[in-house]
C-alpha cells in the first residue's frame, strides 16, 4: 500500500497533510458565510430600520442616506461580494448597538468561553471514563446501574434546569460557591488569591456544563471495554500475569481512546451552543453570554458574527483533533506505513 | 396453543410482551399528546385567570401543581404550554427528518459529485452550534413558537442527512440490493423495496430520539425568552419565570419535572425502536 500512499501524495501536489486539511476546510467557512448572508438578506427590516427605530423618527432621506453609507442601496450580489471579502479579511462588521467591531467584542469574550469549555469536556473526559471504567468492570453490579441510571437521566435533564438547581443548593443553601460570574466584583484579587477566586466561580458552571457529556463518555467507555472482554492480547496480557488495574488501563482503556477522540470532535459545536444556555444561567462573561445580550438588543450583526466566529472554531478544533489521532493510535497516523 | 407455534402474534399478548417502562413510556406520551389536543379537558381552572388571593400556593388537592405568582393555576399552565413546547418540537422534528432524510438518501444512493457537494453541505452544517444557529434564526426572523421549530428543524437537518446517508450506502452495497440492480430492477423499485426497508429502522429511531432533543432545545429557546411572549406557557418559559420566587419551589420543580418525564419517555421509546426485532 506505499505505493497507493505515494500516487496520493502526488496527486495532491505533495502538499503537507496540514495544508491539505486547510484546504478542504475552505469551502466550509465560504458557506457558513453565505449562510449569514443568507440569514442578513432574508431578516425583514435591515440595520437602519433598526438604527432609526433607535433614533425615535428619521425622515426617508436621511435613511436613504445611510443606506447609501452602509451600502445598502447596492444590488445584492454586489452586498455579497463585499460581505465575503469583509470575513475573508476578518473584518466581522460593526455592533451597531454597542458601537464597537463585532471581531473586538467577541475576541474579548473568548477566553472565559475557552476557559469554561475546556474544564467542561475535561472534566467530562476524566470522571466519565472513569465511570465507564468502573461499571464495565462488573456489568449489572450496583456501581453499573447507578451509572446507567445517571446516564439516562442526564440525557433527559435541561442543561438551564441543571444550573438553576445548583445555584439554589450549592450558592444559596449552603453558600459554599459564588452563584455567578467570573470574579467578586471589587475584590481586587491578584495572582494566587485571583486564580483561585476564578476557581471557585467557574465549578458550578463547569460540572453543569459537562453533565451531559460526562454521561456520553461513561457510556462509550463502557461498551469500549466490553467490547474487548476477551480480546486476544488481553489473554495474552493476563498471561503474562499482568494486573487487573494494568491491563485495564494500559492495555483495554487506550483502545477506548481513539472513539472518545472522535466523540470531542463531534461534540465542539454541541459544547458552544450549551455555553450559551450556562453561561446565561450563571451570567459567565463569554460568548454565550454575549450571544444572550446581542439577542436582547436584537443585534443581528453581532449574533452573525459570533455564528460565524465560533463554527470557525469547531472547524479549528476538528483539525486540531484530527492532529491528535495520531497521537493516541499509531496506526492512523498520517505518516504510518499500512501493512 | 404452544408458544413456540408460527401464528401471527396476537395483539394484546404482543403488548403484554413489552417491557414495563416501555408501556409505562408509551402512556407519558399519550397523555402529553391528548395535554397538547384538548387542554381544556384535563384541567378545569383557566391557565390565564389569575386569583391574586391565591397567589403562590403550594401544590394541593384543588391545584396540583400549585399556583404562580399571579394565582394562576400551575397545572393549567403547563397543560396549556404543552402544544407550543411538544408539538413545535415534533414539527421540527418533522423538517429536519424531511430535509436531512431526502439530502442523505440522495447522497448515499446517487453517490457522485452528488454526494461530494452534500458532503461537503453536511460538513458545513455540523460545524454550526445548533442552539446558536437557531438563536439566530429566530433573532432574524421573529420571536414566534413557529419560527422556534423550523428554527429547531434546520439547525438539526445535518444529524439526519449524517445517518440516513451512511445507512443508504451501507444497504446499497448489500448482496441482495446488487442482485436486484443484476436483475434489472429500476432505481425507484430498487430504493422504494430494498433500500429503504432496510435503513428506515435506525433513521426513525434517530427521529423519536431527535424528538427528544428538540424538546429541550426548544425548553432552552423558551427559557432565553423566546418563542411566544407571555401569558403564554411554554415549559421553558414556565421554568424561567418560577426562577424568581425562590420560596415558592415548585414553580420550578413542576415544569421541570414534566420536561424530564417527557424526554424520558421519548427516549425509552426510541431505544426500544432500535432494539426491538
Amino acid at each position: 500500500m506505499a505505493g497507493a500512499g505515494a500516487l496520493k501524495a502526488e496527486a495532491s501536489g505533495g502538499m503537507p497533510p496540514l495544508l491539505r486539511r486547510l484546504l478542504q476546510v475552505v469551502p466550509v467557512l465560504f458557506g457558513i458565510a453565505t449562510l449569514n448572508f443568507l440569514i442578513l438578506q432574508l431578516a425583514p427590516g435591515d440595520v437602519v430600520d433598526v438604527l432609526a427605530g433607535e433614533a425615535g423618527a428619521a425622515t426617508p432621506e436621511t435613511m436613504a442616506e445611510l443606506r447609501r453609507s452602509f451600502g445598502l442601496d447596492q444590488p445584492v450580489w454586489l452586498q455579497y461580494l463585499r460581505y465575503l471579502g469583509q470575513l475573508a479579511s476578518l473584518d466581522l462588521g460593526h455592533s451597531y448597538r454597542l458601537n464597537l467591531p463585532v471581531r473586538e467584542l467577541i475576541l474579548t469574550r473568548l477566553p472565559p468561553t475557552l476557559l469554561l469549555m475546556v474544564s467542561a469536556l475535561l472534566l467530562a473526559i476524566l470522571l466519565g471514563s472513569l465511570a465507564g471504567i468502573l461499571s464495565a468492570r462488573r456489568v449489572g453490579g450496583w456501581l453499573d446501574t447507578v451509572v446507567s441510571g445517571v446516564t439516562l437521566l442526564s440525557y433527559a435533564v435541561p442543561t438551564f434546569w441543571l444550573g438553576l438547581m445548583a445555584i439554589v443548593l450549592f450558592s444559596a443553601r449552603l453558600g459554599w460557591l459564588p452563584s455567578g460570574g467570573m470574579l467578586t466584583i471589587g475584590a481586587g484579587h491578584s495572582g494566587w488569591a485571583l486564580l483561585r477566586d476564578i476557581a471557585a466561580h467557574l465549578v458550578l458552571p463547569a460540572v453543569t456544563l459537562s453533565t451531559f457529556y460526562l454521561a456520553v463518555y461513561a457510556r462509550l467507555v463502557r461498551s469500549a471495554m466490553l467490547e474487548l472482554h476477551g480480546a486476544d492480547f488481553i489473554r495474552t496480557a493476563r498471561a503474562k500475569g499482568a494486573g487487573e488495574w494494568r491491563i485495564t488501563i494500559n492495555h483495554a482503556f487506550r483502545n477506548a481512546l481513539l472513539p472518545m477522540v472522535t466523540m470531542a470532535g463531534y461534540q465542539a459545536a454541541s459544547l458552544l451552543s450549551g455555553a450559551v444556555l450556562v453561561e446565561t444561567v450563571f451570567s459567565w462573561p463569554g460568548l454565550g453570554r454575549l450571544a444572550y445580550e446581542a439577542i436582547r438588543t436584537r443585534d443581528l450583526n453581532l449574533l452573525l458574527g459570533i455564528l460565524f466566529f465560533s463554527s470557525i472554531l469547531v472547524v479549528i478544533v476538528n483539525i486540531a483533533i484530527d492532529r491528535l489521532y495520531g497521537l493516541v493510535d499509531p496506526r492512523v497516523a498520517p505518516g504510518a506505513s499500512r501493512a | 396453543m404452544s408458544a413456540t407455534t408460527l401464528s401471527p402474534p396476537r395483539p394484546l399478548a404482543w403488548i403484554g410482551a413489552q417491557p414495563l417502562a416501555v408501556l409505562l413510556a408509551f402512556a407519558v406520551l399519550a397523555l402529553v399528546v391528548s395535554w397538547s389536543a384538548a387542554p381544556s379537558l384535563f384541567s378545569s381552572h383557566d391557565p390565564f385567570l389569575g386569583l391574586t388571593a391565591q397567589k403562590l400556593l403550594p401544590p394541593s388537592a384543588t391545584n396540583w401543581f400549585g399556583t404562580d405568582h399571579l394565582g394562576r393555576d400551575l397545572y393549567a399552565r403547563v397543560v396549556q404550554g404543552t402544544w407550543s413546547s411538544v408539538t413545535s418540537a415534533l414539527i421540527a422534528t418533522l423538517i429536519g427528518l424531511a430535509i436531512g432524510g431526502l439530502l442523505g438518501l440522495a447522497s448515499g444512493f446517487l453517490g457522485g459529485w452528488v454526494d461530494t457537494v452534500i458532503g461537503r453541505l453536511i460538513d458545513m452544517l455540523l460545524a454550526i452550534p445548533n442552539f446558536l444557529l437557531a438563536v439566530v434564526i429566530v433573532s432574524a426572523f421573529g420571536f414566534q413558537t413557529i419560527n422556534v421549530a423550523v428554527a429547531t428543524g434546520v439547525a438539526s437537518v445535518a444529524v439526519f442527512a449524517r445517518l440516513m446517508r451512511s445507512e443508504v450506502m451501507k444497504t446499497s452495497t448489500a448482496v441482495f440490493v446488487e442482485a436486484s440492480v443484476l436483475v434489472g430492477g429500476r432505481a425507484a423499485h430498487v430504493l422504494l423495496r430494498h433500500v429503504l426497508p432496510n435503513a428506515y429502522r435506525s433513521v426513525v429511531a434517530l427521529a423519536v430520539l431527535q424528538f427528544g432533543t428538540s424538546i429541550l432545545t426548544i425548553a432552552g429557546l423558551a427559557f432565553l425568552g423566546y418563542g411566544d411572549p407571555p401569558p403564554a406557557a411554554d415549559w421553558g418559559l414556565l421554568v424561567a419565570n418560577g426562577k424568581d420566587y425562590p420560596s415558592s419551589p415548585w414553580l420550578v420543580f413542576a415544569p421541570a419535572t414534566v420536561i424530564v418525564v417527557t424526554v424520558l419517555a421519548i427516549n425509552r421509546i426510541s431505544r426500544w425502536i432500535r432494539h426491538a426485532a
